[in-house]
């Protein structure tokens, strides 16, 4: 990674009028220290956020109820992993090292979306995830496809495209339940109700605690306040849920004539840093089968290595 | 005897010969599958985690399309769904190299292996089968099966030449895992009665050709063939390992608690 020393004046000033007029940075591009880390902080916490949700899914994919649901499903978990794939490629373009990355991961200092730790309980939580979470993410993730850091913002072209196709799905997924029997309407509603709140959290703090904002909009890393897209969200899902006969687990959800928006009611912040701090229902559960799937694929990674370099030496003996 | 011909106790009709030749295909690739996937998330790589996500993928794909004609032959108005979801371990038709646990990763490796290699010669020769529908499925599936067979031999070799305890490992995941493969070539009275119509291909006469691929990849790979004297088989008739009820108990859960829900 670059150095920490005092970065040039007019570098700077150069850069923040480049950026400033929508113009791309690319990994050759002198860029401060501090835009560099910040993008590298987001794209690897939203590489490790594919990873990891891989598992609350992949959990269904035996047990999916349908072969037409099971290949769905799969593919979905496949596309998942490209996306981990492409964003690690993209930070590494700022210097950062994959096996740094997958330390950071599973050291615990790296962070990933709080959202996959929460448990998938029944065939219903497929649904709901494809819709509310996949939903979620296509909703912070627009936005970034105009990120000025030109290698994030392509992958995240080609991402968005593959997450509305699985918000679709998902939702897809719960409209079934809701025309089917009881049994499934109270499985979807029982999904809807324990991913809900979750949900709406996954665009962050409030506009008031969120700190580094300012200068992230001013960077055209971000376009939009976490509040903002949250809002965008709600509105956007009420009326799906409405259109599936769902019902929030939220009093205080209704219009807001005045404001053009719905209103919700207070989030519980405590419960989300609970979750954030590693304390949720499945942090530990996650980071075990993560570091377990490393550990044991350790023999398989060292036999692949001292193959290629068999392989090497051998030709370059035939070579002599 | 089979199952078919002890069922109605008179000579086996062709399409009840052609309903039971589909379902060992189908539940071949179904089972095989289910197994593969079962990897996801816990792969060596997440690049390993993709590659094994696709050969499911391709499995169930082909497993639907066998499925789906079983159904239609059968004449039952039975769907890809009803054939997969509601049998018990008696009537799958899959043999048991398939349903064998993963194991570590070199076992896995080596039951993608042998199987793909066998499954590309059998589609091979089914892509030339009278049966239309058999044909166009078979030349589908058999380009997946040579990759699958591509893929999974260069990983035979990458770990038998790789390192020692890469090399040990390997060796035990054949060990373990080739008694299954006899099954595999014996021929019973539907495989004989599919080859003889033109429309299957008999599974005794890829051996030669399969046993000789198999081996070069095993000596490219430092590995030893196994000798072994135990041949278990069985399950073309279904008699399976005790391994299938635990893979149907998965596969089979919500449509067995819900019946007739729709998904
Ligand atoms: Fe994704
Ligand atoms: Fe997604």
């Amino acid at each position: 990674m670059t150095q920490t020393v005092a970065e040039p004046e007019h570098l700077r000033s150069a850069f923040d009028a480049y950026v400033a007029d929508e113009k791309k940075i690319e990994p050759k591009d002198w860029m401060p220290d501090t835009y560099r880390r910040t993008l590298i902080r987001q794209i690897s916490q939203h590489a490790h956020s594919e990873i990891i949700g891989m598992q609350p899914e992949g959990n269904w994919i035996t047990r999916a109820p349908s072969l037409r649901r099971k290949v769905g499903l799969m593919a979905k978990v496949q596309d998942e992993a490209g996306h981990g794939l492409y964003l690690y490629s993209a930070a590494e373009t700022l210097g950062v090292s994959r096996d740094q990355m997958d330390a950071d991961l599973m050291s615990g200092k790296a962070k990933y979306s709080s959202i996959f730790n929460y448990p998938t309980l029944t065939w219903a939580d497929i649904g709901a995830i494809g819709w509310l979470v996949d939903g979620a993410a296509i909703t912070n993730q627009i936005p970034i496809c105009r990120c000025s850091y030109g290698p994030y913002a392509r992958a995240m072209i080609r991402i968005c495209k593959e997450e509305s196709f699985h918000q679709r799905q998902g939702y897809e997924i719960m409209m079934k339940l809701c025309q089917g029997t009881e049994e499934q309407k109270r499985m979807a509603q029982d999904a809807l109700n324990r991913w809900w709140w979750p949900s709406v959290m996954m665009f962050g703090p409030s506009d008031a605690d969120s700190p580094h904002s300012a200068q992230n909009m001013a960077w055209r890393i971000k376009r939009f306040s976490n509040d903002e897209l949250r809002q965008r969200f709600i509105d956007m899902t009420v009326k799906q849920a409405d259109y599936l006969g769902l019902t929030f687990p939220d009093p205080d959800l209704k219009w807001n004539e005045e404001r053009g928006h719905y209103d919700i009611g207070e989030i519980d912040w405590d419960e989300f840093w609970t979750v954030v701090k590693g304390n949720g229902p499945c942090n530990r559960q996650r980071m075990a089968h993560r570091t377990r799937a490393h550990d044991e694929g350790t023999w398989v990674r060292e036999a692949a290595t001292a193959f290629a370099d068999k392989q090497r030496a051998r030709q370059q003996q035939a070579a002599a | 005897m089979t199952a078919a011909v002890a069922r109605n106790d008179q000579a086996l009709s062709q399409q009840d010969a052609l309903y039971d030749y589909c379902l060992r295909l189908g539940d071949n690739a179904l089972i095989l599958g289910q197994r593969v996937a079962e990897w996801t998330s816990n792969a060596p790589t997440v690049e390993l985690d993709i590659a094994l996500g696709n050969q499911a993928l391709d499995l169930f794909g082909q497993a639907r399309m066998l499925l789906d004609y079983a159904g239609r032959v059968e004449g039952k108005g039975r769907s890809e769904d009803d054939i997969a979801f509601l049998r018990d371990v008696l009537d799958f038709r899959n043999v048991l190299l398939v349903e064998q646990p993963n194991g570590d990763f070199g076992q896995t490796v080596v039951r993608q292996f042998l199987y793909a290699t066998f499954a590309s010669a059998l589609y091979e020769g089914l892509s030339q089968s009278k049966d239309e529908e058999l044909s166009g499925i078979a030349q589908k599936a058999v380009k997946e099966m040579a990759y699958h067979a591509r893929h999974n031999g260069e990983w035979v070799v990458r770990l038998g030449d790789g390192t020692e305890e890469s090399h040990a490992r390997v060796q035990a995941g054949l060990d373990a895992l080739w008694p299954y493969v006899h099954e595999v070539f014996e021929a019973d009275e539907i495989d004989l009665a599919m080859a003889e119509a033109g429309i299957g291909v008999d599974p005794a006469s890829l051996k030669d050709a399969w046993l000789a691929e198999v081996t070069a990849v095993i000596e490219r790979a430092t590995l030893t063939l196994p000798e072994t004297d135990w041949h278990p088989d069985g399950g073309k008739r279904g008699h399976h390992s005790e391994h299938l009820g635990f893979i149907l108990a998965d596969l089979q859960f919500l449509q067995r608690t819900y019946p007739g829900a729709q998904w």
